[in-house]
This record gives C-alpha cells, sequence and structure tokens, in this order.
C-alpha cells in the first residue's frame, strides 16, 4: 500500500482562522526541497482527491489546514436561493429532495461521483477545487521517476501529452460544475481581509496546472444557486465503468419553459479539455424553440465544435468528442416538457 | 437419496467462516515480533544496462537495516527449469519498468520508502523493443543475448494428418487474422511475503504463492541455503488467477534480508508493483486457416501464433505450446498444423493467466466456427453439435479424451436461453451469441521432470475421532482446502467441517506441484481419496469385527459406520477410530497420484496438452450496443459447464461465474497496455477490472459426465469456464450490428469505427481486426520520443520574437 508523506495538521474553526493560517504559512509558495516543487501548505476537506495525490507524492506540503472542524461547514439553505455550505458532503447533495427536484442535474452530478465511500466523504466545494486530471500524471512517484516527470509536476518540464504545448493539457474532471455552471451558480470565498462572490463562469481558466481563477490565500466557503422556478436540467456523463469512474465526457444542460417555448437555456460540458465549459453559442439558439429536434442537433453541433479533448484520459478522443454531441442531444431531449 | 453424504451437497466452504469474518490470515496480516519491513526499488529503464548500484546512501540511512541487491543473488532462476533467464533482483541488466533491481529492509515502511530515492543507479539505456514485429525482426538488439533469432524465446512447429490433401478436400476454406490483447490477474490481494531465519539456520518464507514446491527448490538454488533447511507455507492466496505462480524477486528479497539480519522482514507489494510482478496473459498474433466440407465437417486446420512474452521465460515455453495444444479436443480435425513464436519484448514477462495460453486461440476459433457455420447457412449450435470430438477418443495430436459433456452444455444452452430461436430475431443493437471451449484437468507432465507422484497427502486420525488432511495444495480462493476436507470427510463418512485441512506447508504436508492448470481437484483429489480409503479399511474392518457384520456390508456417512442392511447396528467414528488404533497402530495413511502414462503422443513437444481428462463448457452472451456512443453493454451470460461431477455445486458454480465475470472484463476493456515501456495504467482506477455493480447478469449451469478417473468423477471447474465466454461475446456483438471483432478489447472506439462514427468521413467496417503482422498499430516508438521530449526542445519550437 502507498503510505502518506509525513505533515502536519491544523484543524481550525472558522474560514477566517482558516484563512489566516493559509496567508501565515506561505499560501501558494512552492517548496522545492522536497523532491519535486510542491505548495508548502494546502487546504483539504473530505481528502477524496488529496490524499490518494499525496500518496503519489503530486504534493508534499509541509502543512495541511484541514476544512472538517469548521463550525457550519455543512448545510443546505434555502431563502429565495439556495445556499449549500462547502463542507456539505455529496451523499447529502445527492440525496437531498428539494434539490433532486429542482436542481436535478447538481443531485444526478454529485449521485455521479466516485463511490458511496467517497461521496460520504467528499464536499462540494472538493468536488469544485477537484485537481485536473491527466494519465500522464496522475501515477505515482516511481512512474513519474521513470517517465522524467511533466509539466504539471515539475513546471521546468514539457506537457507530455503534446510535448510542443505551451500550457499543461490536464483535464477538467469534476462532475458537479457543469451542473452548477447551467444552474447559474455562484462561489463565495473568505480571506484574511473578507469575502467575495464570484460567479462560477468565472472561475476556471483552460490551464491544467493553474485551472481556477482563485487566490492562494482564500477559501471557498459556499456556493449559491439562483431560484430555479420553471427550469428543468440533467446530466449525463460517460466513463468506463458505471460503477465510480471519473468522467471521460459529460454534459449537463438547462432549460427553463415559457408554456411550450424555451426562455432560456444553458449547456455545460466538462472533461474534454482544461477547462468546465458553458457553451453559450450553443445554447443561445435553443431560447424561443420548442426544442425540436432540429434545433437540438444544431445545437449539439456547436457542442461538438468547442469540445476538445486529448489523448489523455482513458477512452479516446474520437469516441470522447462524440459523446459530447449525442449526450448533448440525449439531455435536451429528456428536458422536453412531460 | 444420494449415494453420497458429502459429495453433491452445497455444504458451506469449510473457510468461508474465516473469509467472511476477515479473520482469514493473508501474508501481510502476518507480524512477527523484531519484524522488519522491505520494500524494492525497480528499474525505471524499459531497457538498460546497470553499470553500477551505489547503496552506501540508503544503508547509512538512520533505521535502514539492510540492503541487497542483484550482485547479492547471481543465480538464473525460473519457474521451468530449461528456461531460467531471471535472476531475484537485475545483476547487470534491467529489460522492463518495474524489473526488481535492489531491496531494503528497516524499521517501519516510511523509512523503507525513504530509502529507495537514497539508492543511486546508473544505467546506460539500450534500444528498447515493445512489438512482436519489431521482436522478430531486429537482429542488433538482442534483450536476451542467448536468442539465436533476432528476439525469439521458442519457435515451435507441429504438423499432424494430411494438412495439405484436408485443404484439397476442403469444399470452403476460411482464412482469419485474430488478435487477443494483453491482460493480467489484478487479484485483489497484492503479493505479500514474511521471511524469518532463525537462530538454528533455518528459513521459514510465509508467501501468497500459487506454487510452494517449486519456490522451495528456486529458493534452494538463489540462496545457496539446502532445502532441508527451508521451509515454504503458502498462506491463502486473496485470488491469484496464475498471477502468483512464478517465483518473484521480493520473495528471494525478503528471504536474504532476513538471512542477513537475522530478524523477519515482510515485502508486501504495492498495488503497482502487482501491474508489474504480471505474468499475465499474453498479447497474441494468431492466423486460423480452417477447411471444411459443404456440410461443415472439418477436414484441416492451420493455426499459427505470435506470443508478446515481455521480457522473461516465466511459463512461456508451456503457454507457446498450449496456444497450439487444445484446439483439437472440441470438435474432429482430421489434420491439424501448428506454428507457434514467443518473443522478448521490454515488458513485463506474460505468464499464466486463468486458461493458460488456451484462451487466446479459443476466443480466434470460436468466432472462426461462428463465421463458418454463417458462411454455410447452419444454425452455429446446431454446426457444433455435428462435429464434436467423442468421447473416449484420441484426437488428431494424440491426446486422450475420456469423458465428454459439450453436447450436453450446448442442450443445456439452448433449453436455458433458447438461442438457436433468438439469433437473428433481436434487432439491430442486441445482439446473442455462442461460443464452446475445453480445459485440461491437470497438466499431464510436472514442471521440472521426475518419477514422483503430482500430489501427495497424508491423512492422520486421532483417538477423538479428528481427521487431519496434511496436502501441498495452496488454497488460492478457489477452493482446494474444501475440497481436500470434502473428499476425505466423504470417504470417511465424516462431515467436512470435522476435517482439520493443513495445505500449502513444505514441511508439514507431502508435496502438492501447485494450483496451477486446474490440477488440484483431480490430482490431490485422488491423492486424498487415495489415503482416506486405506484408513477407511481399517476402521471398517475394525467395526465388523466389533459389530459382527460382514466388512462388505458396511457403510459409513454421517460419522457412523453402520450395517448397509440394518443401519440401527453402527458404531460411532471415533469409537471406531480407538478400536483400529489399537489393533493397527497409530492411524495414519498416505496417498497420492499420478497421471497414467499414454494419455499423449511421443513426438517432441507432446509434453504440453495431455490431461487425465478434459472439462469442456459452453456459452451464450447476450448483449445490447448503444448504436450512438458504442458503449457495449453485456446483460447476461449463460455458461454450461462440464466439470465431471460437482464434488460441491455452489463451489462449481462460484467458479463459473468467476470466469464468466473475468472473461468479460478482458473483452469488454481490460488491457495491459504500454506508452514507451511504461504502463500506461498500473492502478484499479485506471486498469478497469469491472466490479459487481458492472457485471452482467451470471448463470451457471453444472453438466456432469461423470469422468471415470476423476475423485468422485470431478473434473476443473476454475479455468475452463472462462474461454467460451470471450468469443460468446465477440459473437454477440456480430449478431447485435454486423461487425465482427477480430480483436480484444471490444472498446466504444472500435465499435464506433466499425459503424463508421468514429469520424465525419468514416465508412462501416464489416470487421475489426488485424490483416497480418504487420498492422500497423501506430509507430511504437512515439512515446517513447514523447518521453524523451525536453523543455529545449519545446522552446525552440516557439516562434521567434
Amino acid at each position: 500500500m502507498l503510505r502518506l508523506p509525513r505533515f502536519r495538521l491544523v484543524e481550525p474553526r472558522s474560514y477566517g482562522e482558516a484563512a489566516q493560517l493559509l496567508a501565515e504559512n506561505g499560501a501558494g509558495a512552492l517548496d522545492r526541497a522536497r523532491g519535486t516543487p510542491t505548495l508548502r501548505v494546502m487546504l483539504v476537506a473530505g481528502g477524496t482527491d488529496l490524499f490518494p495525490n499525496m500518496k503519489r507524492r503530486q504534493f508534499t506540503p509541509e502543512l495541511l489546514i484541514s476544512l472538517a472542524r469548521v463550525r457550519d461547514a455543512a448545510g443546505i439553505q434555502r431563502n429565495g436561493h439556495l445556499d449549500i455550505s462547502a463542507g456539505t458532503t455529496l451523499s447529502d447533495i445527492a440525496r437531498d429532495p428539494g434539490i433532486r427536484e429542482r436542481c436535478t442535474a447538481l443531485a444526478e452530478a454529485a449521485e455521479l461521483v466516485s463511490t458511496p465511500q467517497l461521496r460520504n466523504m467528499g464536499t462540494i466545494g472538493g468536488n469544485i477545487c477537484l485537481d485536473t486530471r491527466c494519465n500522464w500524471y496522475d501515477q505515482s512517484l516511481f512512474w513519474r521517476t521513470a517517465e522524467g516527470f511533466c509539466m504539471k509536476t515539475n513546471p521546468e518540464v514539457v506537457c507530455r501529452v503534446a510535448t510542443s504545448s505551451p500550457r499543461c493539457l490536464a483535464v477538467a474532471s469534476a462532475d458537479t460544475v457543469p451542473a452548477l455552471l447551467v444552474l447559474g451558480a455562484s462561489v463565495h470565498f473568505e480571506d484574511a481581509a473578507g469575502a467575495r462572490e464570484v460567479p462560477l463562469s468565472e472561475l476556471y481558466r483552460e490551464d491544467g496546472i493553474r485551472p481556477m481563477a482563485m487566490r492562494q490565500d482564500e477559501v471557498l466557503t459556499d456556493v449559491t444557486l439562483p431560484e430555479t422556478d420553471g427550469w428543468r436540467s440533467t446530466y449525463l456523463k460517460m466513463r468506463d465503468r458505471n460503477s465510480f469512474d471519473f468522467p471521460i465526457a459529460a454534459v449537463a444542460a438547462a432549460v427553463q419553459w415559457d408554456g411550450s417555448r424555451v426562455a432560456a437555456a444553458r449547456i455545460a460540458i466538462t472533461a474534454l479539455g482544461s477547462r468546465p465549459l458553458l457553451v453559450e453559442t450553443a445554447a443561445s439558439q435553443l431560447v424561443g424553440t420548442r426544442l425540436d429536434d432540429v434545433t437540438i442537433a444544431v445545437a449539439a453541433e456547436a457542442v461538438h465544435k468547442v469540445a476538445r479533448p486529448m489523448d489523455n484520459t482513458s477512452g479516446t478522443i474520437s469516441q470522447r468528442k462524440r459523446a459530447a454531441l449525442v449526450f448533448t442531444e440525449r439531455a435536451l431531449r429528456s428536458l422536453r416538457p412531460n | 437419496m444420494s449415494e453420497f453424504s458429502v459429495i453433491g451437497r452445497r455444504l458451506p466452504k469449510v473457510n468461508s467462516w474465516a473469509h467472511l469474518t476477515g479473520e482469514a490470515r493473508y501474508a501481510d496480516d502476518l507480524f512477527l515480533p523484531r519484524m522488519l519491513y522491505g520494500r524494492v526499488l525497480r528499474s525505471t529503464r524499459p531497457h538498460a544496462r546497470i553499470r553500477s548500484v551505489d547503496v552506501t546512501r540508503a544503508l547509512a540511512h538512520p533505521g535502514v537495516m539492510a540492503v541487497v541487491t542483484g550482485a547479492d543473488m547471481p543465480e538464473k532462476m525460473g519457474i521451468m527449469p530449461s528456461t531460467q533467464d531471471e535472476t531475484a533482483l537485475a545483476v547487470d541488466r534491467v529489460r522492463y519498468v518495474g524489473e526488481p533491481v535492489a531491496a531494503v529492509a528497516a524499521l517501519d515502511e516510511d523509512t523503507a520508502f525513504d530509502a529507495l530515492s537514497l539508492i543511486r543507479v546508473d544505467y546506460e539505456d539500450l534500444e528498447p523493443i515493445f512489438t512482436i514485429e519489431e521482436a522478430l525482426e531486429r537482429e542488433d538488439v538482442k534483450i536476451h543475448e542467448e536468442s539465436r533469432r533476432a528476439n525469439v524465446f521458442k519457435e515451435v512447429h507441429l504438423s499432424f494428418g494430411d494438412l495439405d490433401g484436408g485443404f484439397a478436400s476442403a469444399d470452403h476454406v476460411r482464412d482469419d487474422w485474430f488478435f487477443f490483447e494483453g491482460n493480467t490477474h489484478a487479484p485483489i490481494e497484492s503479493h505479500s511475503a514474511v521471511a524469518s531465519y532463525g537462530p538454528d539456520d533455518k528459513l521459514t518464507l510465509w508467501t501468497a504463492t500459487q506454487v510452494p514446491h517449486y519456490l522451495h527448490r528456486e529458493l534452494e538454488k538463489v540462496l545457496g541455503l539446502q532445502r532441508s533447511r527451508i521451509r515454504v507455507i503458502a498462506t491463502p492466496n486473496g485470488g491469484a488467477f496464475g498471477g502468483k505462480s512464478d517465483p518473484f524477486g521480493h520473495e528471494f528479497a525478503a528471504a536474504l534480508l532476513s538471512m542477513r539480519t537475522r530478524r523477519p522482514v515482510k515485502i508486501t507489494l504495492d498495488r503497482e508493483e502487482v501491474f508489474y510482478a504480471h505474468r499475465g496473459r499474453h498479447p497474441v498474433k494468431m492466423r486460423i486457416r480452417t477447411g471444411v466440407k459443404k456440410d461443415g465437417e472439418i477436414t484441416a486446420v492451420h493455426y499459427q501464433s505470435w506470443l508478446d512474452g515481455g521480457a522473461y521465460a516465466s511459463y512461456g515455453i508451456a503457454t507457446t505450446y498450449y496456444t497450439g495444444a487444445l484446439l483439437t479436443v472440441t470438435y474432429r480435425i482430421p489434420a491439424y498444423k501448428f506454428d507457434g513464436v514467443r518473443v522478448y519484448t521490454n515488458k513485463p514477462p506474460c505468464g499464466p493467466k486463468r486458461g493458460h495460453g488456451t484462451t487466446q486461440p479459443r476466443y480466434g476459433f470460436e468466432c472462426q466456427i461462428d463465421k463458418i457455420a454463417e458462411d454455410l447457412g447452419l444454425d452455429p449450435l446446431e454446426y457444433r453439435k455435428k462435429i464434436l470430438q467423442p468421447a473416449n477418443s484420441r484426437t488428431v495430436n494424440d491426446l486422450r479424451i475420456t469423458s465428454m459433456g459439450l453436447g450436453e452444455c450446448l442442450d443445456a444452452l439452448q433449453r436455458a436461453t433458447g438461442y438457436s430461436d433468438r439469433r437473428g430475431q433481436l434487432g439491430r443493437g442486441k445482439g446473442i451469441g455462442l461460443a464452446g471451449s475445453a480445459y485440461i484437468s491437470g497438466a499431464g507432465l510436472p514442471i521440472y521432470w521426475n518419477e514422483m507422484p503430482h500430489s501427495g497427502a497424508e491423512i492422520r486420525i486421532d483417538r477423538g475421532g479428528g481427521v487431519t488432511v496434511m496436502c501441498g495444495t495452496s488454497e488460492i480462493g478457489q477452493g482446494s482446502d474444501n475440497m481436500l476436507a470434502s473428499v476425505a470427510a466423504e470417504a470417511l463418512g465424516v462431515m467436512p467441517a470435522d476435517v482439520h485441512v493443513v495445505s500449502g506447508d513444505t514441511s508439514l504436508a507431502p508435496v502438492d506441484l501447485g494450483s496451477y492448470s486446474s490440477r488440484v481437484t483431480f490430482m490431490a483429489g485422488n491423492a486424498v481419496r487415495n489415503a482416506a480409503m486405506k484408513l477407511r479399511a481399517l476402521l471398517v474392518a475394525a467395526a465388523a469385527e466389533k459389530l459382527e457384520v460382514p466388512a462388505d456390508r458396511l457403510l459409513t456417512a454421517y460419522g457412523r459406520i453402520y450395517d448397509r442392511d440394518d443401519p440401527a447396528k453402527f458404531i460411532g467414528f471415533a469409537d471406531a477410530a480407538v478400536l483400529a488404533e489399537a489393533k493397527h497402530g497409530t492411524l495414519v495413511a498416505a496417498g497420492s497420484y499420478k497421471p497414467p502414462k499414454g494419455i499423449g503422443g511421443s513426438f517432441k513437444g507432446a509434453g504440453v496438452g495431455p490431461s487425465p481428462a478434459y472439462s469442456y463448457q459452453a456459452a451464450v452472451a447476450e448483449v445490447s450496443v448503444d448504436l450512438e456512443t458504442g458503449m457495449l453493454t453485456v446483460d447476461k451470460v449463460t455458461t454450461a459447464h462440464d466439470c465431471g461431477r460437482a464434488l460441491n455445486p455452489a463451489n462449481v458454480e462460484g467458479q463459473v461465474e468467476g470466469s464468466a465475470y473475468m472473461g468479460y472484463g478482458e473483452i469488454i476493456g481490460e488491457e495491459q497496455v504500454f506508452r514507451g515501456g511504461l504502463h500506461k495504467k498500473p492502478s484499479l482506477l485506471d486498469y478497469k477490472i469491472p466490479t459487481s455493480l458492472d457485471t452482467p447478469a451470471l448463470e451457471a449451469i453444472i453438466v456432469e459426465s461423470v469422468d471415470a478417473e476423476g475423485p468422485f468423477g470431478a473434473k476443473e471447474a476454475g479455468e475452463g469456464p472462462l474461454n467460451p465466454v470471450i468469443p460468446a461475446i465477440a459473437n454477440a456483438v456480430y449478431d447485435a450490428i454486423g461487425v465482427r471483432f477480430d480483436e480484444t478489447p471490444i472498446t466504444a472506439e472500435k465499435i464506433l469505427d466499425a459503424l463508421g462514427k468514429r469520424d465525419r468521413r468514416g465508412e462501416p467496417k464489416l470487421r475489426i481486426g488485424p490483416d497480418g503482422l504487420d498492422s500497423g498499430k501506430g509507430d511504437p516508438k512515439r512515446a517513447l520520443r514523447r518521453l524523451s521530449a525536453s523543455t529545449d526542445a519545446r522552446e525552440r519550437k516557439k516562434p521567434v520574437g
């Protein structure tokens, strides 16, 4: 069994305290004395992503700040909008009847993450901050030593997926993110100075190493979803095994109906590039239609066009690109009024 | 009512409680006082000369107690005495990424892990070879200097009957190429060994092995320690499937580290290391030419195989022969030619996996039989029934066939699934497919030449009526301990739960060659039965005297020896034991088994293939194909299996279902594949073994042909049932979408390609598979170039300014 590297664990009781600890311990600083460059201090919530990564020595932080004991870290509140605390487990989200009914895509996505055991530990905040994945990178220290490492481990090396690529091509792999995107979510951060709110659609960027426009000294505290009256949504995921794998292509879609016509629509994809993507070119064409087959085909084509998988997950590029098209069609068809 | 009190009943396995409650003690569960923890340093290069190994810094690291390297154990070893080409730890050359190079023993696991990074190995890279084609051609690069032609490990040519005449008289000849991708066992328990060298200068090695006896021999050779001073104890294996049937570097390393430190040393492999230990299914390219008459009667078969063996021999010589040896035992073949070549490549060594060497050709052949049936307008099930090799016959390659239940298996499947009525009727995207197969119940010859028994057993009865069975078999989860207890219990008239089993211990139990080639039930079963019948005779004689009933009227069951004509007249088993011991002395008996002579031919190469009996089986698979995404779903697999007699039907069904599960995994996606010599998916997240949630509905049907020589008529049940599942699924996919899959696995990508939906310009295809040796599967060196690409090269490519 691979064992965890040694680290120190602190368990603050508030997000403010956690942010303070981040700032005090050199958040974002790279420690180059620990084999390969690694962040010196990191946050951990459920640990389902971070601990396996640490066992593989992708990160060997000296200090871990656990969010498990932060007061009121978990919970789902409704007051017009829906407020989900970052520490809420994926299991709790998947089985919340209100979320299932009004934010169906989110419940479906949460339920499709990994295994029941990991959903019981994994949190929505952790899933939003899930590290990008790549089968040239998500390997043991031994394997990556044999490989000669890659850009994501060591910025001074090439990207193995495409050696001429100027950036890391690791893949966005969080199931809940496209669902949250089509539901119009925003996220809240806290740092030592205060709090801020960011639309989720502005959080991600096309960079496998730093996939989030998030400061190193801030902590994700809440996710907010606006009122979802009249919206229907769904999430479809392709993976090798329907028991527990990461997505290799996934589509979330949401449609707001005004009678028999589409009033508003959003489509988002993930696992098809380094960032989860709201495909506005596809969704905008749906407004005012009845979601007839021709309209759906046009939207699916637009999704197909922006899906840019690389050869660094299981499955193949063409299979995943095609899944983007087929799943968009299937998702939209399932959102037609009964 | 059954003539048996134990045999044929669904009694719980004797060790099932231990397994269910977590009480079973696997090797990694052992903790000995003063025990050290070892770890193995592995090669990061696919092919390189070792210039030097510097362990000084590791040795100086606090907590490190000893370090050993290849130079400490330079003796060649390997499972087959004639092809020993490995050393416990690499000596002057490494031949695959993951090959053991050195080992460390430390006070705790973390220290051992840290110490590995302090060992400096100076490598001089050599050009690696990754494909069968390169290995066949590259005279300039030798993975083993001993290879006479390029990197050919073994070449076999066998011919039987009039091949040319057979093809000349054929009305129709099919000529097909197939490729079977390599895959691995992925046992849930990773390999683990605990060595303890004591103050008495004796070594005990507890290890998860299928072959304690063969390992015992290799330990003597490599460690230079007399075998009389070594005791090997095979711990319960948490799954093995062939992957624990070679001697492994970590076993020798643990032993030597214990000898050096005089403290117990444990080495447990992590999951990634299990993928490097491998010895799994060979990737095989095959060409099969089959001639048939208009009515389907086979006139000749020419079978050729090219096996990608990886870096070392393992069982390769047997694997090579097995690809050709057993095609003849299912259907009548009057003329047969077999050409086999196994090559070395710079990848982890391939070896035996459930179905050893027969799985790949059986897949190709059963797909081809399906095609022939279609060409001739015959129902594939009826067609197979028409051409069956008869019971009590000899095949063209001189294999003796005794009981043969394939026809009954096919009938049972037709009744259970309605195959013949449903084939071609399920609509596009839904399909049903069939295949048959066979397997050996143990190899006719041992791995090293000798005239001794293949299996020995000893039984002791104590004064309380307790029965202890001692046999060298290795319990790998297949139920061998339960089999030993059941056979002894049936013969003696007690219940299996009353029997103590001591297995897999080279000091306490007589030799059994090991849990490989599905030999244990047949061979150890006969040995135990033989021993038990000797004791039974003593007990019955004592009881006859006491009861004043002729011995031939006495029966034994349920702890009693009783009068057949008047069951109320009986003596308890323990009482009979006391009487018998008083009369004959200590109640111990030994039994042994050796396959009969004359069950195979006498030509060179005739040693692989003969078996005292063959199991037969057939499977029907039902599938659905998503025509838009290419995803394949197997809805159900029904397997009918002729196991001779089911000693315990629940155990047999478990083996049949487990085999179906494993075959299903192999065709839907498991693959041991590499990029530039690096294993592409050495983890249970990336190497896609199906979980129980992913597994289709499985149904097992037992067919009993009652073999004349098997213990109570039994034959094997642990391996054969895997074989038909793979071609049955391929044939079902053909029924669903009209595309032949002549290569495994059947992935979504390949289905999309076949449907013409892989890209915008795609044309539908009728077949996915190789057309010859050079099937042009891309440039094998591309990944290597990617690995050697430097940041400098990227910088140079950037536009100036």
